[in-house]
């Protein structure tokens, strides 16, 4: 037994020291999306360590008060049915801390959904950001140039992300700023960021896509307004253009470093037609046919509470 | 040649041509043992042909203990790939077939076969039954899993294995992305296992229902049983799903059908779907069984009935029932929008609650009670605070927020294994050491089974709690390398050290089992854990007909009360038993299946149309013929009982 | 074996009795596969990719005599189960005979609608909704076709074997079978031809 105890200390000993390493990404925020989740993870790891450290104490005690070596030879257990009082109490609780964290999640959806907290009146940034098989394509449209596995945003201001995929489905992720939502080739999601101070971070495709996933990384890096403004002039000065050759040659299956261009290849690849309800201002989208459709995938009667538009 | 370049591998390795030498010297040593040691005629008449109940459960556990080597070893080449930064071991076409191949077998062809491998053994005589309702339908359900998973396990000798993943996400697991058989292979394997684990479902619910012992009305039945129940249910609604996804993704990559295709108007959502749709409520098939398990495990050696019955029972429906409302949580990130996202996540995170209602319940049953720490008991304490730490996480993964954090990342991956391995994984041992005296008529042997179950505990947390961390730092999951400047490496070294010790306790019940089949006192009785319910009120080994006179049950644990209170099991004289006929067109139609299964993937239409010809004629000759079964005299019965009694 | 007189023939036996119920509970699985096959064509029914569309291929004279003859054939298959209720061997095969010769009509057309369709281009190729249109339609083709072998099987061991117990139970099975066939094609009729002609 003494071992078993001495594994058992070697175990949470180095969870403790693990725990104490530098700050882990997610929960090292630096936008206003990721601080949300952030929090969310945080409020959850501490109700939920509540409640192990509850079912832990339990085991302890009835392991602890009922063996059968503390007992005498003679007795018997008693024969109990549930008692309504103590199943209710176990009903109970789990019940209101699943709703106050329905309540908390439901209210974070929103949040992340929408243009990021206190950046609301600023004029958003629109990137559309395509994935192909292994790379990233950055579209500036407003500012006509065009980036590979590399992207450039400016801090203290809203990012509207536009995803799609050339191919299998692909999740764009920059932890640091914010979690992650999927690419994929028939619709366009969107996806709110912003980043409230300067650094480089890293960017990747998250959702698995074959042979070259592991390397389908981007590299971020945020910087203030002007020197962004600088760098979109500076491309503008010194790029290639984008054409329509030398695009569906990057569009081949493999790797590429950093790549610059002017123009983006939305003016001749434009995106695909569908859209997805991932905007806060999907009125904008609702005339658009496809989008009930897209939504309706699921396979069952439950369709109804899906088609929510 | 052309033609048969198909079956080649296409990405070959010294370790799978070592892999085809092993099987191929497997396959010759079991074919020379047994045409020396003349067992052909035993393992045709006693195994391939038998439609009872108990020897296809055992050949279910058999065959789930080989899979679970299977895809143990798959587990450690993925974890030894991973544990230092840039490792050369595995390329990245290699490591994705691998933790494909690693999936698709633990839940399908491990843990798939191991519930249902204790529930043929334990529910017909839980109930007080002779058999199961469709005996022939039984074995032709097993033969049809076990020809599944061989298909599915010769892929990566013959054509190449699945890369795609073993939810296989299309457009990815298209033929324009995975060119390769291997996902014909994952479509079509699991297709032929699907149909059998389909009339599992519809044979063990008619079980159930109908035939259970004189008294044992459905309030009364023990705790595995309305699992069992309550799994079938999810089986027969939830199965059926999965037959109609894999027909459309075949059909897609075999005749160009455009369901799941990026153009003709295919929709890739639509696989995520239809795949979830399935894929969430196996989870609970997975795991109501499993919870069974630990019912009666729990209340055996804490020595008291188990605490809330009733609630136990309505936390199941309710656990099945909310299983079928939450597969949009699979993929909250796809962009559905902040309403249904909501929605799915309240119904996910609700299941917590009926969850929550069986640990209580668990832990009310330990209370005041005699609790004596078996093996099986072990699993089933340790299960209870590792399964909380991986109950939590997933409430934490159920709030769609904070998800699109967690989603496709190490976290995840943690979450899951910590919930299925202590979840399931130790039920299943438990059961196993649990129910192996009534199988074998011998006990396994305590201190290794001890040993081992503390291992496994150990080697759980110390390979899964990392993920957590390296989860939370960015490392996605599926990912075959990372560069040292990412700091992943400290945690994939102790999981990788973890798998090890987990590794270890798994060859530490292998070595169990030798070393108590070698010593072990055979000399045990029928109730040799002192339980409460009608499995231990028949004999060690327990004859081909179960009970020679039916038991009458007046409450939910009927051998207790036989046991305490004088309640009579056993009333009445012996009357002749009729049982059905061994039969070989199960094992017959599986073969023909595993042919079948194998031109499909590779296309091969005129053995495909024969095969399809073959199976038909199966079934039409089973309509033509005349199987009344047989009787088991009354004298016949006598000399096994006293037999029976004696050994004992 | 026990056999209960006081029950009709189909249940009269223990075997009997769990051999209905377990097909129920198969007809449960069936509805789940039929309503996956609904669900997936409603998502992708107007994604015709430049194909043709339901409106374009539909005709109502084919479908509404496949329909009145599956119908009548659940009609007939129903008469044929209230004469073996009777005892009535003769006029149970008689209606069971009309009962597959219906169903085989009913494929028949089912066959030349396909071959129009593929025809007309709208193949199980074209597009995802012909490729969901014709896998629901021949899902419930085949099962069909499955119910005409299955159905003549019965009607030869009814012929041979007599009205036992034991056919009985499996001529009512297919009767079950057969009207759920019926069942789904209403279905069909109704969400599949009717909607997409509107």
């Amino acid at each position: 037994m003494k071992i078993k105890w001495a594994l058992l200390t070697i175990v949470f000993t180095v969870i403790t020291v693990l725990t104490g390493c530098e700050p882990l990404m997610v929960l090292d925020p630096k936008g206003p999306q990721a601080e949300t989740q952030a929090n969310d993870i945080m409020l959850s790891i501490g109700i939920m360590s509540f409640i192990v450290i509850v079912v832990f104490a339990l085991l302890a005690f009835v392991l602890i008060k009922y063996r059968a070596s503390k007992q005498s030879k003679d007795y018997e257990p008693p024969h109990m049915e549930g008692n309504v009082i103590v199943e209710a109490i176990c009903v109970g609780i789990p019940v209101l801390i699943v709703a106050f964290l329905s309540f908390v999640s439901v209210q974070s959806n929103y949040k992340v959904e929408a243009t990021p907290k206190g950046y609301e009146d600023k004029e958003p940034l629109v990137i559309y950001a395509s994935s192909s098989n292994w790379k990233w394509h950055f579209s500036y449209p407003e500012e006509g140039i065009e980036t590979v596995n590399y992207l450039n945003i400016p801090t203290d201001r809203p990012l509207e992300f536009k995803l799609y995929s050339y191919g299998p489905i692909t999740s764009f992720w920059i932890p640091q700023l914010g979690g992650q939502k999927y690419a994929m080739s028939d619709m366009v999601n969107t996806l709110h960021l912003g980043a409230d101070v300067p650094g480089e971070f890293m960017g990747r495709n998250a959702n698995f896509s074959g042979k070259g996933f592991a390397e389908n990384t981007f590299d971020v890096e945020a910087m203030p307004e002007a020197e962004f403004d600088e760098w979109v002039e500076e491309v503008k000065e010194t790029a290639e253009p984008v054409t329509e050759e030398k695009f569906d040659e990057l569009l081949e299956p493999g790797h590429l470093g950093r790549m610059t261009f002017t123009g983006t290849h939305l003016e001749f690849n434009p995106p695909p037609t569908g859209h997805n309800h991932g905007s806060s201002d999907s009125d904008e989208h609702s005339e658009d046919e496809h989008t009930e459709h897209q939504e309706s995938s699921d396979s069952d009667e439950k369709e109804t509470e899906h088609n929510n538009h | 040649m052309d033609y048969f370049d198909r079956f080649a591998i296409p990405h070959p390795s010294p370790v799978i041509y070592a892999s085809m030498v092993a099987i191929g010297i497997t396959v010759l040593a079991i074919i020379a043992g047994l045409t020396y040691f003349k067992k052909w005629g035993y393992l045709w008449r006693e195994w391939l042909t038998t439609v009872d109940h108990k020897r296809i459960g055992i050949m279910y556990l058999i065959s789930a203990l080989l899979m679970l080597f299977r895809g143990g070893v798959d587990a450690i080449m993925l974890r030894a790939q991973l544990s230092v930064p840039e490792n050369k071991l595995l390329d990245a076409q290699h490591y994705n077939e691998i933790f494909s191949t690693h999936g698709v077998v633990m839940i399908l062809f491990m843990a798939m076969p191991f519930i249902i491998a204790l529930m043929n053994f334990v529910v017909p005589l839980q109930i007080g039954a002779r058999d199961v309702a469709f005996p022939r339908l039984n074995a032709l359900s097993f033969w049809l899993f076990f020809m599944g998973a061989m298909l599915f396990n010769i892929s990566f000798v013959v054509g190449g294995s699945p890369d795609a993943g073993w939810t296989s996400y299309f457009p990815l697991a298209g033929n324009e992305f995975s060119e390769s058989v291997g996902t014909n292979y994952y479509m079509i394997a699991i297709q032929i296992a699907g149909i059998g684990t389909l009339m599992t479902g519809i044979n063990f619910m008619t079980t159930i229902l109908r035939m259970r012992a004189p008294g044992m009305t459905l309030m009364k039945m023990p705790m595995f049983t309305w699992s069992s129940l309550i799994t079938n249910l999810i089986i027969v609604f939830a199965f059926p799903v999965l037959t109609v996804t894999l027909a459309m993704g075949t059909m897609d990559r075999l005749f160009g059908t455009n369901f799941f295709t990026t153009d003709n108007g295919g929709m890739d959502m639509l696989w995520a779907n239809l795949f979830w749709v399935w894929g969430h409520p196996e989870v609970y098939i997975l795991i109501l069984p499993a919870f069974g398990i630990y019912s009666e495990v729990i209340s055996t050696f804490a020595r008291r009935n188990l605490y809330g019955y009733k609630s136990m029972v309505a936390s199941m429906v309710a656990i099945s029932f909310l299983s079928f409302l939450v597969w949009a949580h699979h993929f909250f990130t796809m962009g559905q929008g902040a309403l249904t996202n909501s929605i799915f996540s309240i119904t996910t995170m609700a299941i917590a609650v009926p969850t929550g209602v069986k640990i209580f319940n668990w832990l009310l049953t330990l209370w005041k009670g005699k609790i004596v720490i078996t093996t099986p008991m072990l699993y089933s304490l340790l299960f209870i605070p590792l399964f909380t730490l991986g109950g939590v996480t997933g409430v934490m993964l159920g709030m769609s927020a904070a998800d699109y954090q967690y989603h496709n990342t190490m976290f995840l991956v943690a979450h899951f294994h910590m919930v299925i391995i202590p979840g399931v994984i130790f039920a299943m041992l438990a059961g196993l050491t649990y129910y192996w005296p009534k199988m074998f008529g011998f006990m396994l042997n305590e201190r290794i089974g001890k040993w081992a179950a503390w291992l496994i505990a150990i080697g759980t947390l110390v390979a899964f709690m990392p993920m957590f961390f390296s989860g939370l730092d960015g490392q996605a999951r599926r990912m075959y390398t990372y560069s040292e400047s990412t700091g992943f490496g400290i945690y994939n070294m102790i999981s990788f050290i973890g798998a090890l010790v987990l590794a270890v306790g798994f060859v530490l019940i292998v070595y169990n089992i030798y070393y108590s089949t070698r010593y072990a006192s055979r000399d045990i009785s029928s109730d040799p854990w002192d339980a409460r319910s009608l499995e231990w009120a028949t004999h060690t080994p327990v004859p081909e007909y179960n009970f020679a006179i039916l038991p009458q049950v007046n409450s939910t644990e009927a051998l207790w009360d036989a046991k305490k209170k004088g309640h009579v099991l056993f009333k009445g004289e012996y009357e002749k038993i009729h049982m059905p006929n061994n039969s070989g067109v199960p094992f017959i139609m599986g073969c023909i299946f595993f042919a079948w299964g194998f031109s499909f993937v590779f296309g091969m239409w005129i053995p495909l149309i024969l095969t399809t010809i073959g199976i038909f004629a199966c079934m039409a000759l089973r309509s033509f013929e005349k199987d009344h079964g047989r009787y088991i005299s009354v004298e016949e019965i006598e000399e096994t009982e006293t037999k029976l009694r004696g050994a004992n | 074996m026990k056999i209960d007189n006081s029950l009709p023939l189909e249940y009269s036996t223990e075997e009997n009795r769990l051999k209905v119920l377990g097909f129920w509970i198969f007809l449960g699985a069936e509805i789940m596969l039929f309503a996956t096959l609904f669900a997936t064509y409603f998502t992708l029914f107007d994604r015709t990719a430049g194909g043709p569309t339901g409106a374009e291929i539909f005709e109502i004279t084919p479908v509404l005599i496949e329909t009145i003859l599956l119908l009548t054939s659940s009609f007939t298959i129903g008469l044929g189960i209230h004469a073996m209720r009777l005892g009535n061997k003769k006029a149970m095969l008689s209606f069971f005979a009309i009962t597959l010769l219906l169903g085989a009509g009913f494929l028949g057309f089912e066959i030349f609608e396909f071959v129009t369709y593929v025809h007309e281009g709208a193949g199980l190729q074209t597009s995802a909704f012909t490729s969901i249109l014709l896998t629901t339609l021949g899902t419930h083709g085949a099962h069909v076709t499955l119910g005409l072998f299955w159905g003549l099987f019965i009607i030869l061991q009814v012929k041979k074997r007599g009205l036992t117990p034991e056919t009985a139970n499996k001529s009512f099975i297919f009767s079950l079978y057969w009207h759920f066939l019926d069942v789904v094609w209403i279905f069909i009729f109704s969400f599949i031809y009717l909607k997409g002609m509107m």
